[in-house]
C-alpha cells in the first residue's frame, strides 16, 4: 500500500502533487486517507457533541452550592445515585417511562405498517389520482404542527382525553415522511420483476404485500420505526399541552416540569435530564452502526 | 423515476393474470371462463388495492391533519377563550388586522429570523465541513458517526436544560471559558444578542451532526470518475470540492435548507426553556420569543385561541412563501444545469 502516501488532507491547501502521484490520487477520489489535522477536527467535534452529555451528568453528580462556585465542576461528584433516585420520583419517572416506551411503541409500529404499504402502493402501483395524493402527502410535511395543536386541542378537551395517552397517540399517527420514506426505499428496493412474478402465480395484492413487499422493506422498516420512536419520544409541544406533569406524564413532559420550585434545585434537573436521554442514548450506542446507515440511505433517495 | 414504473404495470393490468397468449393459440372454452372469472377478481384487486393501501393514511390525515388546518383557519375567524373552546364569537379578519399593530408580534417575527439564520448557516456550513473530512478514508470513521448523532437523540428539554446552567451569567462554563480569553461575563439570558446566540447555540449542537451524515451519504453517491477527470484537469483538492463536489450536492443542500427553515420557523420547545425563569415570554424583554412561542403564550396563558390561530396561519403561510421560493430557485438551477 504504497498510496498510503498521499498528502494529508485538503483543507491545508495542497501543493499540486506530482505526476504519477496525481493519479494515483485522483482514482482514490474522494476516498484519500485523511490526515491528523482531519483527526484533530473530528475529535473536536465529537467533543463538543459529547460535552453537554456528559456534563449533565456532573452536574446531576453535585449540588446547587458546587453548581453556584467557579470554576464549575469538571469531574464527578458523590450524589449521582442519590440524585437520580430523588428525579426518579420526585417527577414521576417511573410512570413517565412506560407512557413513553408504550406511546413510541405504538406510534412507531402503526406508523411503519402503514407507511410501507401506502408507500408501496405509491412506488409500485398504478391508479388514478396517485400522482395528487403524493403531492398531498409531500405538502403536509410542510404543515407546522403549530396549525394543529388548537383544534386538537378542543378536540382532545371536548373528548375529556386531558391526560390521556390516546391524545398523544393519535395525532402522532400521521406520518407523511414515513409514506415518503418508504416510496423512496421501495422504489429502488422492489424490482417490478417480483411482482410481477408473485402476480402470475395467483397472488393477490393484500399476499404481494405480506409475501413480498415486507420482506424486501425489512431493513428500511427497521430505520423508519427507530426514527419515528425517537421522535415520538423526543416529541415536547404537543404532550406538553395535553398531559400535565402529575398526570400522566411523558419523559419530556415529566423532564421540563422538574425543579419548578422558588430556588430550583439545578442538579436534580439535571439528573432527570439524564434519566430522560439516557434510554436513547443506549439505544444509539447500540445500534449505532445501523442507524447512521438508515439515515443516510434515506437521505441519498431523498 | 416514478413514470418509468407506469409502463411496467403488472400483467394483470391488460386483463389477465398470465401474459395474453397470441390469438392463435387454440384455447379450451373451460379455461377461458375459470380465467375469465380469475380475470375480473383481478382487475377489482388491482383496481381497488392502491386505494385500501393509502386509505388509513389519508383517513388519519383527514382526521388530525386537514381537519385541525382548516378549523384553525375558522378559528382564527372567531374570538375563542380557552377556557370555553366552543364559544365562538365571529370576528372577520380582526384577529388578522390586530397582528399589525403587535409590536410583541413583530418583534417575534424580526427574532424568528435571525435566530433562524443565527443557528441555521452556521449549522449547515459546519456540517458540510465535517462531512468532507469524514468522506476522507478514515479509522473508527462508524465511531465519529455515531458519535455525532448523540446530540439528534437528546431531547429538546434535557438539552435546553444543560444549555441553561453551560450559559449561566455568573456560575456557567462557557463564561468562564471566555474569561480565560479576556472576555467579560455576557448575560445570556438577559441580552438580546447573546442570548439569541444561545438559543442558536442548541439547535446547531443537536443537528449539526445529523446533517453532516446527510451531505456524507450525498458525497459518497458522486461518481468517482468526476473527481478523476477533474484531477487529470490539474483541479487541486480545493478546486474539486468547489466545482465537483458543492455542485453535486446542489440539490442535498436545497433539501437541508428547506428543512432547517421549517425547523426553524417553528422553533417552540429551546427558547421556552431556555427561559431561566420559566416564563413563556422568551425572556424578560422577549428578546427570544420565537412566533411559536408567542402563539403559545397567545392562546395558552393570555387564552385568547383565535387570536394564536390567526398567529398559527401567518406562520404557515410564510412557510409556502418559502416553499415557492425554494420551488423557483431549484428549477433555475435545475434549468442551469
Amino acid at each position: 500500500m504504497t498510496t498510503t502516501l498521499t498528502k494529508p488532507p485538503a483543507d491545508t491547501a495542497p501543493k499540486p502533487p506530482r505526476r504519477g502521484r496525481r493519479s494515483r490520487a485522483a482514482r482514490a477520489g474522494g476516498q484519500l486517507h485523511a490526515g491528523p489535522i482531519a483527526y484533530v477536527i473530528l475529535t473536536l467535534f465529537a467533543i463538543g457533541s459529547l460535552f453537554p452529555l456528559v456534563w449533565t451528568a456532573i452536574a446531576a453528580s453535585r449540588d446547587n452550592q458546587r453548581l453556584a462556585e467557579t470554576p464549575p465542576p469538571f469531574w464527578f461528584g458523590s450524589n449521582l445515585l442519590d440524585k437520580l433516585e430523588f428525579a426518579w420520583k420526585d417527577a414521576n419517572l417511573g410512570e413517565a417511562f412506560l407512557n413513553t416506551t408504550f406511546v413510541a411503541g405504538v406510534s412507531a409500529a402503526t406508523v411503519v405498517f402503514l407507511s410501507t404499504i401506502a408507500g408501496f402502493a405509491f412506488a409500485k402501483l398504478r391508479f388514478r389520482g396517485r400522482n395528487a395524493l403524493m403531492l398531498i402527502v409531500i405538502g403536509t410535511m410542510m404543515v407546522p404542527p403549530q396549525l394543529q395543536v388548537i383544534p386538537l386541542y378542543m378536540m382532545v378537551a371536548k373528548l375529556d382525553w386531558t391526560d390521556q395517552l390516546q391524545s398523544v397517540i393519535l395525532p402522532s399517527l400521521v406520518s407523511a415522511f414515513g409514506v415518503f420514506f418508504m416510496r423512496q426505499y421501495l422504489l429502488q428496493a422492489l424490482p417490478d420483476e417480483i411482482i410481477e412474478a408473485a402476480r402470475v402465480d395467483g397472488a393477490s395484492s393484500w399476499r404481494v404485500v405480506w409475501h413480498v413487499v415486507f420482506p424486501a422493506a425489512r431493513p428500511a422498516m427497521a430505520v423508519l420505526g427507530m426514527l419515528i420512536f425517537v421522535q415520538t419520544w423526543n416529541d415536547f409541544l404537543w404532550p406538553f399541552l395535553v398531559l400535565t406533569q402529575t398526570g400522566n406524564p411523558t419523559v419530556q413532559v415529566a423532564v421540563a416540569g422538574l425543579g419548578r420550585g422558588y430556588t430550583p434545585d439545578q442538579s436534580l434537573i439535571m439528573a432527570g435530564a439524564l434519566l430522560g436521554t439516557l434510554p436513547l442514548l443506549l439505544v444509539f450506542a447500540i445500534f449505532g452502526k445501523q442507524i447512521v446507515g438508515g439515515i443516510m440511505q434515506g437521505a441519498v433517495k431523498g | 423515476m416514478a413514470t418509468r414504473h407506469d409502463t411496467a404495470a403488472p400483467p394483470a393490468k391488460e386483463g389477465g393474470a398470465a401474459p395474453a397468449r397470441p390469438p392463435s393459440d387454440t384455447v379450451p372454452s373451460q379455461d377461458a371462463k375459470k380465467r375469465a372469472r380469475l380475470s375480473r377478481r383481478w382487475q377489482r384487486d388491482v383496481r381497488w388495492s392502491p386505494y385500501a393501501f393509502v386509505s388509513p393514511f389519508f383517513l388519519l390525515f383527514l382526521a388530525f391533519g386537514l381537519f385541525p388546518l382548516l378549523y384553525t383557519a375558522w378559528a382564527s375567524l372567531h374570538t375563542v377563550e380557552l377556557t370555553a373552546p366552543t364559544d365562538m364569537e365571529w370576528a372577520g379578519l380582526h384577529n388578522y388586522t390586530r397582528i399589525f399593530d403587535d409590536e410583541f408580534y413583530w418583534n417575534a417575527a424580526k427574532n424568528t429570523l435571525t435566530i433562524g439564520i443565527i443557528s441555521t448557516v452556521p449549522q449547515l456550513l459546519m456540517a458540510l465541513g465535517i462531512a468532507h473530512i469524514l468522506n476522507y478514508k478514515l479509522r473508527a470513521s462508524t465511531f465519529y458517526r455515531v458519535v455525532m448523532l448523540a446530540p439528534y437523540a437528546t431531547s429538546i428539554a434535557a438539552a435546553s436544560l444543560v444549555f441553561v446552567l453551560l450559559f449561566g451569567r455568573d456560575y456557567g462554563m462557557i463564561n468562564w471559558a471566555l474569561h480565560f480569553v479576556g472576555v467579560d461575563s455576557i448575560d445570556w439570558q438577559n441580552e438580546k444578542w447573546p442570548s439569541q446566540i444561545a438559543v442558536s447555540t442548541i439547535v446547531i449542537w443537536r443537528w449539526t451532526g445529523y446533517n453532516a451524515l446527510i451531505y456524507l451519504a450525498a458525497m459518497q453517491a458522486i461518481p468517482q470518475d468526476l473527481y478523476e477527470s477533474a484531477a487529470l484537469d490539474g483541479a487541486s483538492r480545493w478546486k474539486q470540492f468547489l466545482h465537483v463536489t458543492l455542485p453535486s450536492l446542489r440539490p442535498t443542500i436545497l433539501f437541508t435548507c428547506v428543512v432547517s427553515t421549517i425547523g426553524a420557523s417553528q422553533l417552540f420547545g429551546e427558547p421556552l426553556l431556555f427561559d431561566a425563569n420559566k416564563g413563556t415570554s422568551g425572556g424578560s424583554e422577549h428578546q427570544f420569543q420565537t412566533l411559536g412561542l408567542y402563539m403559545y403564550e397567545q392562546g395558552w396563558v393570555s387564552q385568547h385561541l383565535g387570536r394564536a390561530s390567526a398567529i398559527a396561519w401567518t406562520m404557515f403561510l410564510i412557510l409556502i412563501v418559502i416553499g415557492i421560493v425554494n420551488y423557483v430557485i431549484s428549477r433555475r438551477l435545475r434549468a442551469s444545469s
